[in-house]
């Protein structure tokens, strides 16, 4: 079953009288309360519309630059600006509204009993009557294919459907910004290829942690690499994914659909 | 295998409350309000009563004819929490002083507190069981907000449905994971066991960390909000009037000696 239409999509891309989307980390430093010194002076500029894939090995700090984009962590050292707010915690509230994360496991991120539930969640904190809620809920539903789940329980959903779902509760929130954490994982080939062709649908800024290259390749035409803590590579995907040497450097290998049989 | 099947066990518990029937389709306040009643009005009785509890039988039975539940399974559920109530009773017919005769029998009246303890638990339990097998989890905990628990349990309440099948999903594939690697050896030793559980914790402590993340993502700020509205339908309160008040005629007029009475004046 595929989850994703690609018209349905273009409601949430909007129009383009926003031009503040941009994510900006300057010299950001992290470390975990257990010492780990996990980002060490991350910097890159990602401007409006753009897509980009963040690559690297297991550890290398890729999620831990994701939780930094809606302010779950905050930088030991280094600045974050998203449009045009600071990152402080302050303006986490408001950083949040702009930024949407998808979770890499559906199952933390659709944590109410019920599909409904769970995609009205953000909305309603979002300050919406139950009415305009409804709507939102109606029109994310429909956008991953998922319309008439609305009063399933979320144990109920299969793997694809969690994905969906999970999915349309960020979108729900009509986010600035769409931030992913290896969102094809646990996909099947032909949902995979659905959530692909929405994703290329979509045309505010979003960025996409995943060891999924060939995703990579399709739907963002920036890369970053990320190793130990620090940005080794920034540049088009085209270049960067074709690099055997740096790909194998970094753990990584070349995207399928670039290597010769 | 046995965690296996007590895990589809509960899940088939929860498939039955999304059915479709008369009785799932009632307002969980309206069944709520009446189930709480029900059992109040049952425990209420003195220590001895047998034969006035008998009618309220009517009641699980009529449910779950309408509600379209499978009575085998509910009868098993019941057994299985049975230990409890003949522990509480056993040595009622032991310590009571009292004594009873019937016809040429004397024997003593615990053995009389026993079975109405008996009576008084299956049909408690039976009407809780009736209860969750007709109501969906987050209606029911919808009604318990409307009718005045604090939100702060109910959250709680409804996270412990939604994660309930995750944990047990994830125990349920480190049991297999061990029974296979364990070639044969039927109990789990406890140090074994100890560790599992030890994992588990700390995988439900990070899960829970990602959970609280994922709310806050979604603008969570100490509220959990809801857009469920249901009203009460005109179905709902002849329901909830109409067994109120079959229960209170049930509790305060005892049916099987009013019948004996009567059977007795046409006799006589």
């Amino acid at each position: 079953m595929a989850f994703f239409t690609r018209d349905a999509w273009n409601t949430y891309s909007g129009s383009d009288a926003v031009s503040h989307h941009i994510v900006e980390f300057k010299d950001v430093h992290f470390r975990y309360p257990d010492g780990t010194d996990a980002l060490q002076g991350v910097s890159f500029r990602i401007t409006h519309g753009e897509a980009v894939g963040i690559v690297g090995a297991n550890g290398s700090g890729k999620s831990t630059i994701l939780m930094h984009m809606n302010g779950y962590l905050m930088p030991s050292k280094g600045s974050i600006i998203i449009g045009d707010l600071e990152l402080t915690r302050h303006t986490r509230q408001e950083v949040r509204r702009k930024v949407g994360l998808v979770f890499q496991n559906p199952d933390d991120q659709l944590f109410m009993p019920t599909v409904l539930d769970d995609v009205a969640f953000g909305p309603l904190n979002l300050g919406m009557s139950p009415e305009a809620a409804r709507q939102r809920v109606h029109e994310a539903l429909k956008t991953v294919n998922c319309l008439g789940f609305e009063h399933k329980p979320a144990h109920h959903l299969s793997g694809g459907q969690k994905s969906a779902v999970a999915i349309a509760s960020v979108l729900a929130m009509e986010p600035d910004i769409l931030v992913m954490d290896e969102p094809a994982a646990n996909l099947d080939p032909r949902s995979r290829r659905a959530l692909i062709n929405m994703l290329k649908t979509f045309t505010h800024s979003k960025i996409i942690a995943s060891h999924d290259l060939d995703l990579i390749l399709d739907v963002c035409n920036r890369c970053i690499v990320i190793r130990n803590g620090i940005v080794v590579a920034d540049g088009l995907s085209k270049t960067i994914l074709s690099n055997e040497t740096l790909l194998e450097e970094n753990n990584l290998e070349l995207p399928l659909s670039l290597q010769r049989r | 295998m046995k965690f296996d099947k007590e895990y589809f066990n509960i899940g088939r518990l929860d498939l039955l409350s999304y059915q479709d029937t008369p009785v799932h389709r009632l307002d969980p306040r309206a069944k709520v309000i009446t189930t709480l009643i029900f059992i109040l009005a049952v425990v209420s009785f003195p220590k001895y009563e047998i034969a006035a509890l008998i009618p309220f039988f009517l009641f699980p039975v009529l449910l779950i004819s309408f509600g379209d539940l499978p009575v085998g399974f509910l009868i098993k559920k019941i057994l299985i929490v049975s230990p409890f109530a003949v522990l509480t009773g056993m040595f009622n017919p032991l310590f009571d002083e009292n004594s009873i005769s019937f016809f040429t029998l004397t024997f003593s009246a615990g053995w009389i507190s026993f079975a109405s303890i008996l009576l008084k638990y299956t049909l408690t339990i039976s009407a809780a069981l009736v209860l969750i097998a007709t109501t969906s989890f987050p209606g029911m905990c919808h009604a318990l907000r409307k009718l005045g628990l604090p939100s702060l349990f109910v959250s709680q309440l409804l996270f412990l449905y939604r994660y309930l099948f995750v944990l047990m999903e994830e125990t349920m594939k480190i049991v297999r994971a061990h029974d296979m690697r364990s070639f044969g050896k039927q109990r789990m030793q406890s140090h074994t066991a100890a560790r599992i559980i030890g994992s588990l914790f700390l995988r439900t402590v990070e899960r829970a960390e990602r959970i609280y993340s994922a709310m806050l993502s979604r603008g969570f700020q100490g509220d959990v909000l809801s857009l469920r509205q249901e009203r009460i339908h005109s179905t709902d309160i002849l329901f909830a009037i109409s067994t109120i008040i079959v229960i209170g005629l049930f509790r305060w007029h005892s049916l099987p000696v009013m019948l004996g009475t009567l059977i007795q004046g046409a006799m006589l």
